[in-house]
């Protein structure tokens, strides 16, 4: 059953047209990842669902709830992580957790049980009475997926979970994510990163200038840039014409060349093809100096869908970030 | 995850009180753990005594009564309105660090974030005008009135002060940015208070500015607290001064509040 029912949302903030139409059903239990650059409107749409905006059209229901007409039974039911830790400073990592769960209206012991045991459970035991100041950006990040969780949402939100945070802490927090989805959180994310909606989405949603402008999981995306390539350099360009010729025998559509650089591609219909290269090459005395079967990723898969890189940021950014300071990640 | 926990979304008074309650508790933590913040909020007012009562008030003659006693009924008006000004750019800097956008996706209050954040910002400025009180002390200043008399002069003057931080409040939503609420709020409060009873008799000024400061509600609350204060009869003061509170009041409340449901 679907948890998340948008049906063509739209908002624009005077001339800016922030979400143009997006409609979107999200399964209970599953990850859906929303993919695009900066400007896309992403974070329009988790504001939006989180009942921090008001659309201008369209309907959106989470858990069953309206986001306009049932916005605080709708807040009582979901988490929401947003692009900047929002913990507060000069709280402690638990009194943070503690003053959250109050908000929730969870009362002052069970408020106090949550906050013990999502300490424990993002690994801050030693940090936990310190003041927030004090944390690595990567810490905060953790302290804020656990404010998130305080109410063990039905719907849980994360808007560029790890946007700025270093390689290393970014595994950290991804690992900490799939334990949630392991235990089945029902999570729609979203992030600019391929690599982070390719590892932990289930369907993802391919978003540019305000609206789903495709929608599958990682697989049937790449699928779309024709499967696999298998990549041969050989060692002289003497035996190029040769070569080239057998690999056309192999693959599914005519290689691509690139003569300087003694480089043929070739789209084929499955990996078991790279085995058939090299043997084929080989028994006609053709030296191989690399080979190598590559996949598409979702980077092409995005060129292709939007002209654009996914990492590009388009000019004009929404104005939901105005007056935002990049997070401080210091140490 | 099976189990959802229990949350509450009725907004009985009975769970806005709460809610603002832990709000305040948030906001007052910070002194306890940053407490240069509530050190450097006194010096500002502090050297505003020692300049008017020893650099300004040597020129300043007020027939039978001393200046000290004059200047310091309106140093905790000044004290209160600046402090007042602290809630616009606490809320901006909130909006900017992303804790307005967690406090709104919360099933909690919508007034008690700014209700958590005018009640500390006036429990601060009592404080602070209680220091300045000691700081007067010292250099010769006294109440002249009953306990009583004394302690009302205090409560009012930290009223007041919460009704002014229902306007900054509405600023700072508004402007969204912590320096530009900060010059925001000095803009307005500064002329204000600088235009009243405060330093100066308002009979000593030219015509049109003494209209203005005896139409100033400043001038009400530097009246009616001077006159507790110094033991001197407060007429209608006070009724004056709560009927100002209760209008701006009346007025801010719900314009802080329609402007923080909207705040992006």
């Amino acid at each position: 059953m679907a948890i998340i029912e948008v049906s063509d949302i739209t908002k624009s903030y005077g001339d800016v047209h922030a979400l143009t139409g997006v409609t979107m059903s999200i399964e209970e239990g599953t990850v859906y990842g929303l993919l695009g650059p900066n400007g896309a409107g992403k974070t329009t749409a988790v504001r939006v669902l989180t009942t921090l905006l008001q659309p201008d059209s369209g309907t959106a229901t989470v858990a069953g709830y309206d986001v306009v007409k049932q916005a605080n039974e709708l807040r009582s039911v979901i988490g929401l992580a947003g692009q900047y830790a929002a913990v507060d400073e000069n709280l402690t990592g638990y009194e943070n957790l503690q003053m959250v769960g109050k908000l929730y209206r969870l009362g002052s012991s069970v408020s106090k049980r949550r906050a013990t045991e999502l300490i424990e459970q993002f690994d801050l035991v030693e940090a936990a009475d310190r003041p927030v100041r004090t944390y690595s950006g990567g810490m905060r990040r953790r302290l804020d997926l656990g404010a998130a969780l305080v109410a063990k949402p039905q719907v849980l939100f994360l808007d560029e979970p790890t946007t700025g945070l270093d390689p290393r802490s970014r595994l950290g927090l991804w690992a900490f994510i799939e334990q949630l989805v392991a235990e089945g959180t029902t999570l729609l994310l979203t992030t600019q990163y391929l690599e982070e909606a390719d590892r932990l989405a289930d369907l993802i949603g391919v978003i540019d200038g305000g609206t789903v402008i495709a929608e599958g999981t990682s697989d049937e995306l790449k699928a779309q840039m024709g499967g696999d390539v298998v990549e041969v350099r050989i060692g002289s360009e003497d035996n190029l014409d040769t070569a080239t010729t057998i690999l056309a025998s192999i693959g599914t559509e005519e290689p691509r060349i690139q003569r300087d650089d003694r480089r043929i591609q070739v789209p084929v219909d499955g990996p078991g093809r790279v085995a058939e290269a090299v043997r084929a090459l080989d028994a006609a005395g053709v030296k191989i100096e690399d080979l190598a079967l590559r996949r598409p990723t979702l980077d092409d898969v995005f060129l292709t869908l939007t002209g654009h890189g996914a990492e590009e940021v388009s000019a004009d950014d929404p104005p939901a970030k105005r007056g935002r300071r990049p997070e401080r990640t210091a140490r | 995850m099976s189990v959802q926990t229990q949350t509450v979304t009725d907004n009985s008074l009975r769970w806005i009180v709460s809610d603002a309650i832990v709000m305040t508790k948030r906001n007052l933590l910070k002194y306890v753990r940053v407490p240069s913040l509530l050190v450097f909020s006194t010096i500002q007012p502090i050297m505003f005594v020692l300049l008017f009562a020893f650099v300004f008030g040597g020129a300043i003659e007020i027939p039978g009564i001393n200046y000290l006693d004059f200047l310091m009924p309106g140093i905790f008006i000044q004290t209160s309105l600046f402090g007042s000004q602290n809630t616009g750019v606490g809320l901006a800097d909130d909006m900017n660090k992303g804790m307005i956008d967690r406090f709104r996706s919360l099933p909690m209050s919508r007034s008690a974030v700014l209700a958590g954040r005018t009640i500390s910002d006036s429990i601060r400025n009592l404080f602070v005008v209680l220091l300045m009180s000691l700081v007067g002390y010292i250099i010769g200043f006294r109440f002249a009135g009953s306990f009583f008399e004394s302690a009302g002069a205090l409560l009012l003057v930290a009223l007041f002060g919460s009704a002014f931080s229902w306007i900054s409040a509405t600023i700072g939503l508004a402007v969204k940015d912590v320096e530009v609420a900060q010059t925001a709020g000095f803009l307005w409060v500064f002329p204000l208070t600088f235009a009243s009873s405060a330093f100066v008799p308002v009979e000593t000024m030219p015509s049109w500015l003494r209209t203005f400061a005896e139409l100033n509600p400043v001038t009400v609350a530097i009246d009616t607290v001077r006159a507790l204060v110094l033991d001197q009869p407060v007429g209608n003061g006070i009724w004056k001064l709560l009927a100002w509170i209760g209008a701006i009041l009346l007025v801010f409340v719900p314009l802080a509040v329609s402007r923080y449901r909207k705040a992006v």
